[in-house]
């Protein structure tokens, strides 16, 4: 590769400036939102979902010409992102940082999934309304598209700096991201500068849409993940907050993305984003191009734990399991099995994100990874060592834990919304390892004909002894969580949630117990992981991705923090009545996402309430 | 520098800037063991500053500290809780979702035996076995600290015993401030630092506060004091410090100290003398 001639790099040059010039475009409107309204917008990449999918429909629907096309994502994109900054995160403002990451993390998905029930989940073609032709430059040549991407990135840089720096409105945003305080007093209306700040970064947002449906040739509801993360990583590398950081560390991106799937093939392609979201905000999170802002302090107090509304239930917990036990006696109708069961096995991982995030206040949206890392290793050591399927579990669960902890020690510095996005970065790193390890996770492939669970030698595949199974396992990792939650340990993680500075000193040694958190929480993520990996028999780099982590922590919000009964109740709630109630059950991540930005909103202490 | 034996802290030109304002302007005094100072000071003098560059929750850009005959200037927050300072918050900051009873044991954090401050993965491992097999060494360590954690908040009378298995969200300011002099007693402190212990009582819890103190001092607990109720600074101490901007501008018995044209000329100078300090950084 390294010995490829000149016009291979320059070619492949040109399509990281490209590529990063889009994520340039995603990137600044980010850096507008973090800028004024001091949060990272998590919907953002389904705001440009939204902007491509309008585009598609005027170009390959209504047959408008490009301009027309890109006029209306741009201004459809805008009035999405002014009622999400409206109705989602006005009353969110004066709450712990992590409040608003989370609402909009809900918003994302109710989003995602109103366009994925109007244009369905497949992928639509769209070609590029341009023509075909190349421009010749020596050795290489640049498509229009090319040029045209280039040429908006550009022209929306410049006009958004015009914008700031020389009109009223863009004097009132700057006020506003420089000192909040300081611009009301000096009469700047604050709501309408978060909300403009919301309009132009979600026009921008719409419009590399469009780009990305042109230049890829289809648009596709999942694209809006990965854009969020392109466009962060991007404004994380120029210095969070900077517009102009935000430009040189989208091209930046671009061309090691670029470069890097010239060298290594196209499956590293996220592994070099996710990489760097971890480094940069652990070890360089002022940005690459000078000290020009550091991360934001956190408040001192103020994580994101309401107080209140407790409610023990040991008694109730008991009848509850007996109950739960008899139930394949009274039905053994294998559809209402199967959903119990794969209920209980997520309120399993619900269990170990009440430890790591509701008790010791760790906000993980990491926790698929520990699944993943379990699921793996479990399978290989049954399929490729011949290690029994009991002892495997065991094994999968502490590689789980000790892997994931030890994964998870950078993140440890982090405070509140920057420790839950490394987190989330930690977790898909797990993923496109197991993608780019081929020797020995099959990489894309996957792992199929995984053996079923055994108990002493004997298969469990009917639905009947597969529900005793996980109902046994999840009453396990139950009574270790309670185990630990009723000893010192769980008092001190509860302090350390509380207050870091405050049970520092009284002599808590924060990495310590946060290591323990991961630890503990890793093990008995590990355990369902493991599990699920036997029950599903094929699993790949996606089986345990970031929207299940997702959907752990909000069952956990849900149940009420740090309430191991609240994480199981959530977890019922959020899995096992959507699917019983066959009419939700399309709907299930609209749910999911409505649930989460109404918890939030309304009953942050969820359920039974914070312990 | 030597430190002599009775000394059990010492400051040596202690200094703090926030972004060009100095908060602590070369600052040394010493205290003995056995001994109650009180720091006195109009708000924004660089009093609580002063705690946290003590207690390690912040560090000097220059100067250096004593404790116990070790320098600690380097060492965390825990280290030095490890060799037995204890302090409150100007603002309040027990562990609101914590029941008071488990405030106080948190304070007793550094006396179980498995929970020493420096660290290793095998120690680690060790305690979180401890806490899941929960052995009889284990179960009776915790037993006890129970029960001691018990008898120290019936040393508040009837104010907490009751309330010992409610969270500390739901009490009373006055409360709140009882339970974290509860939780650093339960570090048992050579040096107990409070940082405006009664701000926001009413006379009469005051006066308990004064007699509680006073009882602590009768004990021979060594007590660092910031406050503003004269009265109380008066009838405890034995030394007072004036800090003013950052400068300490007076230090001696409290009735010298009460004479003296500088403290009198900072008591005229700060309109904002003795009122419940404003909401600012802990
Ligand atoms: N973390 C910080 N960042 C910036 N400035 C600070 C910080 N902490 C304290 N200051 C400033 O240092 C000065 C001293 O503050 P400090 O809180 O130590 O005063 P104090 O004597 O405790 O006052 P009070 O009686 O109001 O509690 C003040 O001007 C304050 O604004
Ligand atoms: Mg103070």
């Amino acid at each position: 590769m390294l010995d490829a001639p000149l016009s291979f790099w320059l070619d492949q040059t040109i399509n990281g400036v490209v590529i990063g010039n889009i994520y340039a475009l995603i990137a600044i409107g980010l850096a507008l939102i973090f800028g004024v309204a001091n949060l990272v917008n998590f919907a953002h990449g389904s705001v440009f979902m939204i902007g491509a999918y309008a585009g598609w429909v005027c170009i390959t629907r209504l047959h408008w010409p490009l301009p027309a096309a890109m006029l209306t994502a741009a201004t459809l994109s805008a009035i999405v992102g002014v009622l999400i900054e409206r109705i989602g995160l006005r009353g969110l403002y004066d709450k712990a940082r992590i409040a608003p990451l989370l609402a909009t993390i809900g918003i994302s998905f109710t989003l995602d999934q109103i366009v994925q029930l109007i244009f369905t989940a497949t992928p639509q073609g769209f070609p590029a309304p341009l023509p075909e032709q190349r421009i010749p430059l020596g050795t290489v040549s640049i498509g229009l598209l090319d040029v045209l991407i280039a040429a908006i990135t550009v022209g929306a840089a410049l006009a958004l700096f015009g914008f700031l720096r020389f009109t009223r409105l863009g004097w009132a945003l700057r006020a506003a991201a420089q000192d909040r305080e300081a611009a009301q007093q000096m009469g700047v209306d604050t709501d309408r500068a978060n909300m403009l700040a919301f309009a132009v970064a979600s026009a921008l947002g719409g419009v590399a849409g469009v780009l990305v449906g042109m230049y890829f040739n289809s648009v596709y509801t999942s694209m809006s993940f990965q854009a969020t993360i392109k466009g962060f990583v991007a404004n994380l590398l120029g210095g969070l907050g900077s517009v102009s950081g935000a430009i040189l560390g989208g091209i930046l991106l671009g061309l090691i993305e670029s470069y890097g799937v010239a060298l290594f093939g196209a499956s590293y392609r996220n592994l070099f984003s996710y990489a760097m979201l971890v480094l940069v905000l652990v070890f360089l999170p002022q940005g690459l191009f000078g000290a020009r802002r550091a991360l934001p302090p956190e408040p001192l107090t103020g994580t994101f734990v309401p107080s209140g509304g407790r409610v023990r239930l040991p008694r109730a917990m008991m009848a509850l399991t007996i109950g739960a036990a008899l139930v394949p006696l009274l039905s053994d109708n294998p559809y209402l099995l199967q959903t119990l069961s794969s209920a209980f096995l997520f309120a399993l991982l619900a269990l170990s994100v009440t430890l790591v995030t509701g008790m010791a206040g760790q906000t993980s949206l990491g926790q698929a990874g520990f699944m993943a890392i379990g699921g793996y290793a479990s399978a290989l050591l049954v399929m490729r060592v011949g290690v029994p399927f009991e002892l495997a579990l065991l094994l999968a669960a502490l590689s789980a834990a000790l892997v994931g902890s030890l994964l998870m020690t950078p993140v440890f510095r982090l405070r509140s919304q920057y420790m839950a996005i490394a987190t989330l970065g930690v977790g898909e790193i797990v993923n496109q390892v197991i993608l780019n390890w081929d020797a020995v996770t099959g990489g894309a492939l996957g792992l199929s004909r995984i053996p079923p669970p055994t108990f002493l030698g004997a298969p469990i595949i009917a639905p009947r002894d597969v529900y005793w199974a996980t109902l046994v396992l999840l009453v396990a990792g139950g009574l270790l969580a309670w185990r630990m939650a009723e000893a010192h340990l769980g008092r001190t993680w509860r302090a350390i949630r509380d207050d870091e500075v405050a049970a520092r000193a009284f002599g808590v040694n924060l990495a310590r117990y946060k290591w323990l958190a991961f630890l503990a929480s890793g093990f008995i993520a590990g355990l369902s992981g493991a599990f699920t990996a036997h029950t599903y028999s094929y699993i790949n780099h996606e089986t345990f991705a970031v929207n299940t982590s997702i959907l752990a922590l909000t069952m956990v919000i849900l149940g009420g923090m740090g309430n191991l009964a609240g994480a199981v109740l959530g977890a019922l709630a959020l899995t096992a009545a959507p699917e019983l109630l066959r009419a939700v059950a399309d709907y299930r991540y609209l749910l999911y996402g409505l649930v989460l930005v109404l918890l939030i909103r309304f009953r942050p202490q969820g359920l039974l309430g914070t312990l | 520098m030597s430190v002599a034996e009775s000394t059990l802290l010492e400051a040596h030109a202690l200094h703090r800037e926030f972004g060009g304002v100095v908060a602590v302007r070369d600052v040394s005094f010493a205290v003995r063991r056995g001994e109650v100072v009180s720091i006195i000071g109009p708000n924004g003098a660089g009093k609580t500053t002063l705690f946290n560059l003590l207690t390690g929750l912040d560090r000097p850009d220059a100067g250096r500290i004593w404790f116990c005959g070790h320098e600690i200037t380097a060492l965390s927050p825990e280290r030095r809780a490890a060799l037995g300072m204890a302090r409150t918050f100007q603002h309040g900051r027990a562990f609101g979702n914590l029941t008071v009873l488990e405030n106080v044991l948190l304070g007793a954090h550094l006396r179980q035996a498995l929970t020493a401050p420096d660290s290793t993965p095998l120690s680690a491992l060790r305690e979180l076995g401890a806490a899941i097999l929960k052995p009889p060494a284990y179960a009776d360590e915790q037993r006890r600290l129970r029960h001691r954690a018990f008898a120290l908040l019936q040393r508040f009378g009837e104010r907490l015993t009751p309330r010992a298995h409610q969270p500390a969200y739901t009490l009373s300011y006055a409360n709140r401030r009882r339970t974290e002099m509860a939780r650093a007693l339960a570090l048992q402190p050579t040096l107990l630092l409070l940082d405006e212990p009664t701000a926001g009582m009413n006379p009469t819890e005051t006066a308990e506060v004064l007699d509680f103190l006073k009882t602590l001092k009768a004990e021979g607990l060594t007590l660092l004091l910031i406050e503003h109720k004269l009265g109380l600074v008066m009838e405890l101490s034995d030394r007072v410090i004036v800090m003013d901007n950052g400068v300490v501008i007076a230090e001696g018995a409290p009735e010298s100290v009460r004479r003296d044209p500088r403290v009198v000329e900072a008591y005229l100078g700060h309109t904002h003398w003795g009122t419940p300090s404003s909401e600012s950084l802990p």
